[in-house]
């Protein structure tokens, strides 16, 4: 049987809402104005980007669609400055991390035949390429801060005894970058053992057979893991000399 | 011609002046000692020095060139800094000795590695000993070490025998007299110690961010 979510039903999953509040408002959790916000928003996004889709789907143009993945890329990208604390150029920085992680993915996806560039497969695959980049990069900045923080005293030794910026730097890069793709690669290890994920529970959701969905969700695996790997080393590469100054000294802590 | 030279230089964080009007020349081979009280700029001038700090003013010369006309990297494989209570890098000794090669892209000189461990009162062994497990005072032997693998022309030292035990510090001085005496090593060291005061060839005082003693020569 395929379900089917109509309005009704959603009225109806709305008590599950109510429940969270509940529990918020029992607690004392003082998040009940954060959480009712959270889903009006989450609600009014959904149904405006619900409706744009449907309007992009059935012109299929493709300057719009690559318009759209760009839109996406950009804020994605601005997302990731957000969590940089201040580190410089943190923007550019991070756009271009993502602008190219997500080409490369999407583009090798392409040449592979896996999917084509019509609006409903290359906006939806943009999107969650782009998000994983950008939370990758997001966990990166705060690695780099943290380390550059904490491993001051090694790197103004490393600098004093000659060494170049990214002899200096080199571990907390490496590290930061392990930081950033960990949770691909966590979420790849347990995949199917614990979690069922986005892709493929929509996929069996619309009635599909579980072994064609699976085949999206290796591909998703696969291009999840290329996209953050790209963007982590992108990032951490570009961001860690925004540590020195012209110089090359180490510029004092950034936050 | 002074091997540095330094002329009314000032440094400054925001409106605090922690620097001011610092002129100084240092000769090739010189062993200057900086004391003076607590929070008077000592580490702050040497940081300048080794090029790890921007002076805000003043000048400042090494082989009669302008600081600001090296490139940093290169100048301070020259002007080399060690650090009270230094940072060992990776896991063991040998990674600490390599490092000043690997910087360089140079093969790592395993006999001058060994020879100097031995020098300084540890053995060949030694090399593949965890930095964890050695004691403090064999720390500051290998963080010494560290700078002086492939000689520097200037060797500055920030309180390198602060909380060693008296038979550590002694064993330090004498590294440090040998890298002055027989390598020819210019030293700049920074001390509280009375005894290494009492004992200085040449004693420059700083108080407040000014030199009150033994600027000129």
């Amino acid at each position: 049987m395929n379900l089917t979510v109509n309005n009704q039903s959603l009225l109806l999953a709305l008590g599950l809402v109510m429940i969270a509040l509940a529990i918020g408002w029992h607690e004392k959790l003082g998040i009940d104005r954060d959480m009712i916000v959270g889903v009006v928003r989450a609600v009014i996004q959904l149904f405006v980007v619900g409706y744009l889709l449907k309007y992009i789907f059935r012109v299929n143009n493709v300057w719009l669609t690559a318009t759209l993945i760009l839109i996406i890329i950009f804020n994605a990208g601005y997302n990731a400055k957000q969590r940089s604390n201040g580190i410089p150029h943190a923007l550019p920085i991070s756009v271009g991390a993502i602008l190219i992680s997500t080409a490369v993915t999407l583009g090798v996806l392409m040449a592979a035949g896996a999917i084509a560039f019509i609006p409903s497969q290359m906006i939806p695959i943009a999107g969650m390429i782009a998000s994983n980049s950008m939370v990758a990069i997001g966990l990166c900045y705060r690695n780099l801060n943290t380390q550059f923080k904490q491993e001051r005293q090694a790197v103004l030794e490393k600098l004093a005894l000659g060494a170049d910026l990214k002899d200096a730097s080199r571990e907390i890069v490496r590290a930061s970058i392990k930081t950033g793709m960990q949770p691909t690669i966590d979420s790849a290890k347990t995949m199917g053992i614990v979690s069922l994920p986005g892709m493929m529970s929509g996929l069996i959701f619309a009635g599909v057979d579980p072994v064609r969905a699976i085949k999206y969700q290796i591909m998703v695996i696969f291009m999840l893991t290329s996209a953050t790997s790209i963007g982590s080393v992108l990032a951490c590469y570009w961001a860690y000399r925004e540590f020195y100054n012209e110089r090359k000294q180490l510029v004092g802590p950034l936050n | 011609m002074s091997l540095l030279e330094l002329k009314q230089v000032g440094y400054q964080v925001g409106e605090t002046p922690i620097l001011q009007g610092i002129d100084l020349t240092i000769d090739a081979g010189e062993w200057v000692t900086l004391s003076g009280p607590s929070g008077g700029g000592k580490s702050t001038l040497v940081r300048i020095i080794a090029s790890l700090l921007t002076r805000t003013s003043g000048d400042l010369r090494f082989a009669g060139q302008s600081i600001d006309d090296y490139d940093p990297i290169a100048y301070r494989r020259r002007v080399s800094y060690s650090f009270q209570q230094p940072t060992l890098f990776g896991e063991t000794v040998r990674d600490n000795l390599q490092f000043p090669y690997q910087i360089r892209q140079f093969p790592f000189d395993q006999q001058r590695a060994v020879a100097a461990l031995e020098y300084v009162g540890l053995t060949a062994s030694d090399l593949d000993k965890a930095v964890v497990d050695l004691s403090g005072g064999q720390r500051q032997r290998v963080a010494l070490l560290r700078n002086v693998m492939i000689y520097p022309e200037v060797l500055i030292l920030d309180e390198v025998t602060a909380g060693l035990d008296a038979e550590n510090k002694a064993f330090v001085w004498s590294m440090i007299r040998h890298f002055n005496g027989d390598d020819g090593i210019t030293v700049i060291a920074i001390t509280h110690d009375q005894t290494e005061i009492a004992a200085a060839q040449r004693l420059v005082t700083l108080v407040n961010g000014r030199i009150v003693a033994g600027g000129a020569q």
